[in-house]
């Protein structure tokens, strides 16, 4: 493969296209269901329930300190499925490229791609590429899909959170969003700032194994970051969701950084980190359950689920006061005010 | 963080707490003057704890807030106009003008760059030479100075394509236009910090002499605030008005005179409009002619369109702390958090904005 | 209208008199960092000092001894006034 750019031709379907596959896709992503090129992967069916999610990826950068795209769209996918207790089984994986887009660049995209699903044990079996002209795409987009199965006794979703619950964060937060922030032009800020992109399904695992039934509720604080995902569960479970201020974990780098730009880290992206809400009495076991593992090695109580109004979220402050945490209406931006 | 986590520590903050339970001795009613200072105490969950007997009311210091619908239209058309694009602070994003913002603008193609800093809006204007780099100036005295110093480096290294449209603001004119209203009942001000930073406590005697105000000088942090908050009580309660300085790590009495110097050899006064307000003469500041190549009034031949505040909108009032937001006509109507029609809205932490999220049972 | 943090000043560059020379300085806190313009800070800092930063630009340069002041301003309950104790 000779280009060193995307052409048209390689979204063709042509001979262009199959040399993209052969030389690139089948390269690194190598599985005998990818292997077999047909129009749809055939998989073995389990008795039980399928989770089946989706997600889509443009950010920009494409490469960043923790990650890109690539691993960013493995992970994101990987979580979704562990958010509902399910164990990810496989992923689709579909590309728009940009037409004049660096093969070296989209090389180096697959490569991390196929390393994040080994290091997961999730392969990619099914795929597609389509080429825009130039400037109708922004070098690379990427959507996947996944499917993972659901044991039988498994039932988490924000409406099963209950008063007294804890809330659980499984690491630090923000680090995602402020990463990809300071990476803009202009808001330019040097350190140790990296993407948290993880995959969590063997965290949620372990903690599925340890404490069945008494895990209610994940979710994954990704875009509007922590406090948008809790009004999220607040107002699906009509209740009220304390935070303690004090307890909230972050890197010293990360609240600097949103300290200068004026963000606040309860509203940045995390893409390696889960919020659990756990029966109250567990909360200890469970805090143990994830600390004990790579992923939530940070891992901390932040809260806890009250009676009260549907769908309001309030931290705590050091001095004794407190205060009401909206949803955000759109993306968080640096200010000076 | 050095000199900013020493001023959050509990261990500081809550025997203030204490004190200020016990330190409003007559009811009062005080204005935060600084947008940065309404964001702090809200942060803090200072309002919840506040005593009874003291209120708080927020003032005119949001620079993007009282920025007027007129400019923001011109703001808007200048980044529509083909060849330009604008830099802006992320505060300017979704103010609105009368037929939206900039990040509509920016979502039909307009070119709307997000800066940190006015030096970053001139690295822009450096890097992309054939196009005219306007950064849209909107702040108070601490922001000032360092347009101004952007300006200037752009004069001294003979940059061509880079321009700022000055809606500079600065205090205490606005406070006099506000204070002059014999309707309008405050008995203190909490001063602006890193403003007084610039131009020294002693800018806000004449004021507290003037309309026998308390005011006090106050940092941003927990424990500042809170002595701010128990200073002004005292102060009223023994009726013994004066300027205080709760912040003399960052705020000298006289002042930032290297700060101004810089500032006065780029701009002069003006007439300026403050959304909500209306013109406040002197309120403001215009490059000077001998820096009119960076002027982009000039440079660009803009014309303010004649943007009407619209009917009913009582931010005026509201700023004054003479009416409440559930007094005015498009409060939670027309005028709502994703819909923003005045200053007090338009902040995030405004009077009718808080309103509006938390109600009134905080 | 001021969001301005302190920060530690870790290289300084340029001629405080002369405009037409970079006047830098790289500051960091907390393990981040970044240039900042020193032309309207009050007084040129020397490397180890601290700055408070507002919009990429230095605007006041922080003396350990105000700042110790400060605290023990904010420490001291009831009778004295900020005057008494600045004095």
């Amino acid at each position: 493969m000779g280009e060193k750019t995307i052409l048209l031709d390689h979204g063709s379907g042509g001979l262009a296209s199959q040399q993209l596959i052969a030389d690139l896709f089948l390269k690194y992503l190598d599985n005998k269901t990818l292997h077999s090129l047909e129009d749809s992967a055939i998989l073995q069916n389990r008795r039980g329930r399928l989770a089946f999610t989706t997600d889509s990826y443009v950010v920009d950068p494409i490469f960043f300190p923790g990650g890109d795209i690539g691993k960013l769209a493995v992970h994101g996918t990987i979580n979704d499925l562990a958010m509902r207790g399910a164990v990810p089984y496989c992923l689709s994986l579909g590309l728009i490229l940009e037409e004049g887009f660096a093969m070296d660049e989209l090389e180096k995209i697959i490569v991390s791609i196929s390393e994040a699903c080994k290091e997961a044990g999730v392969p990619v079996v099914t795929g597609d590429t389509k080429v825009v002209p130039r400037g109708k795409g922004d070098k690379i987009f990427i959507n996947t899909s996944g499917i993972g199965f659901v044991a039988k006794d498994i039932d988490i979703s924000s409406k099963n959170a209950k008063e007294g619950d804890a809330v659980l964060l499984s690491g630090t937060m923000g680090d995602h969003g402020i990463t990809i922030m300071t990476r803009r032009a202009g808001i330019a800020v040097q350190g140790d700032l990296q993407s948290d992109t993880m995959p969590l399904h063997n965290l949620v695992a372990a903690l599925l194994a340890e404490l069945p039934g008494d895990i209610h509720t994940l979710r994954d604080p990704t875009r509007g970051g922590v406090a948008t995902t809790l009004n999220e569960v607040a107002t699906a479970s009509g209740l009220s969701i304390e935070l303690s201020d004090e307890s909230l974990p972050i890197r010293p780098q990360v609240r600097a950084a949103c300290e200068l730009l004026g963000l606040e880290p309860l509203y940045l992206a995390n893409e390696g980190k889960c919020l659990a809400i756990v029966s109250g009495s567990q909360a200890e076991k469970a805090l143990a359950v994830m600390r004990a593992t790579k992923e939530g090695k940070d891992a901390a109580i932040i809260g806890r689920l009250v009676a009260g109004r549907s769908g309001r979220v309030i931290i705590n402050t050091p001095v004794g006061g407190a205060r009401v945490v909206t949803p955000l209406h759109g993306m968080p931006l640096p200010r000076i005010c | 963080m050095k000199y900013l986590d020493e001023y959050r520590d509990v261990s500081l903050a809550r025997p203030l707490v204490e004190e200020l339970k016990n330190a409003v001795t007559k009811p009062l009613r005080i204005m935060e003057v600084c947008g940065s200072h309404t964001m702090a105490i809200f942060r803090n969950g200072l309002r919840s704890i506040l005593p009874p007997g003291m209120e708080l009311v927020s003032g005119p210091g949001c620079p993007v807030c009282v920025t007027s619908a007129s400019h923001m239209d011109a703001f808007i058309s200048m980044a529509d106009r083909p060849g330009v694009r604008v830099a802006i602070f992320g505060d300017l994003f979704r103010v609105p003008g009368t037929k939206g913002s900039l990040a509509e603008a920016s979502s039909r193609g307009a070119k709307v760059d997000i800066v940190y800093s006015p030096m970053d809006a001139l690295d822009i204007a450096v890097k992309n030479p054939h196009e005219l780099v306007v950064f849209l100036g909107v702040g108070f005295e601490t922001t000032t100075p360092g347009i101004a110093a952007t300006i200037l480096t752009a004069h001294n290294t003979k940059v061509r394509n880079f321009m700022v449209f000055s809606t500079q603001k600065t205090m205490p004119a606005p406070m006099e236009a506000l204070l002059s209203d014999p309707a309008l009942k405050i008995d203190g001000l909490l001063c602006p910090g890193h403003v007084s930073s610039i131009i020294g406590a002693g800018t806000w005697e004449p004021l507290a002499r003037k309309y026998n105000l308390a005011c006090v000088v106050s940092g941003f942090e927990t424990a500042d605030l809170l002595k701010s908050l128990i200073l002004l009580a005292r102060q009223v309660g023994n009726n013994d008005i004066k300027v205080e300085n709760v912040y003399p790590r960052a705020v000298s009495w006289e002042g930032n005179s290297r700060a101004a110097k810089v500032v006065d050899e780029i701009f002069e006064a003006a007439d300026m409009d403050w959304r909500g307000l209306g013109r406040i003469p002197s309120s403001g500041l215009k490059i000077r002619e001998k820096y009119a190549e960076f002027d982009a009034e000039v440079r660009l031949d803009i014309k303010l369109p004649e943007a009407k505040e619209p009917k009913g909108c009582m931010c005026g009032n509201i700023l004054k702390g003479m009416s409440t937001p559930r007094e005015c006509p498009l409060f939670a109507t027309r005028c709502n958090t994703a819909n923003p029609i005045g200053p007090c809205m338009v902040s995030s932490e405004g009077t009718c904005a808080a309103y509006y999220k938390y109600g009134r049972d905080e | 209208m001021c969001l301005a943090i302190p920060m530690r000043v870790v290289s300084v560059q340029g001629d405080p008199d002369d405009f037409t020379t970079h006047q830098l300085a790289t500051v960091d806190a907390d393990g981040i960092s970044r240039e900042v313009r020193l032309e309207i800070v009050d007084h040129w800092p020397a490397v180890g000092d601290y700055v408070i930063v507002h919009a990429g630009f230095a605007i006041h340069s922080l003396v350990e001894e105000e700042a110790l002041k400060n605290i023990a301003l904010l420490r001291e309950l009831a009778e004295k006034t900020p005057e008494e104790l600045l004095s």
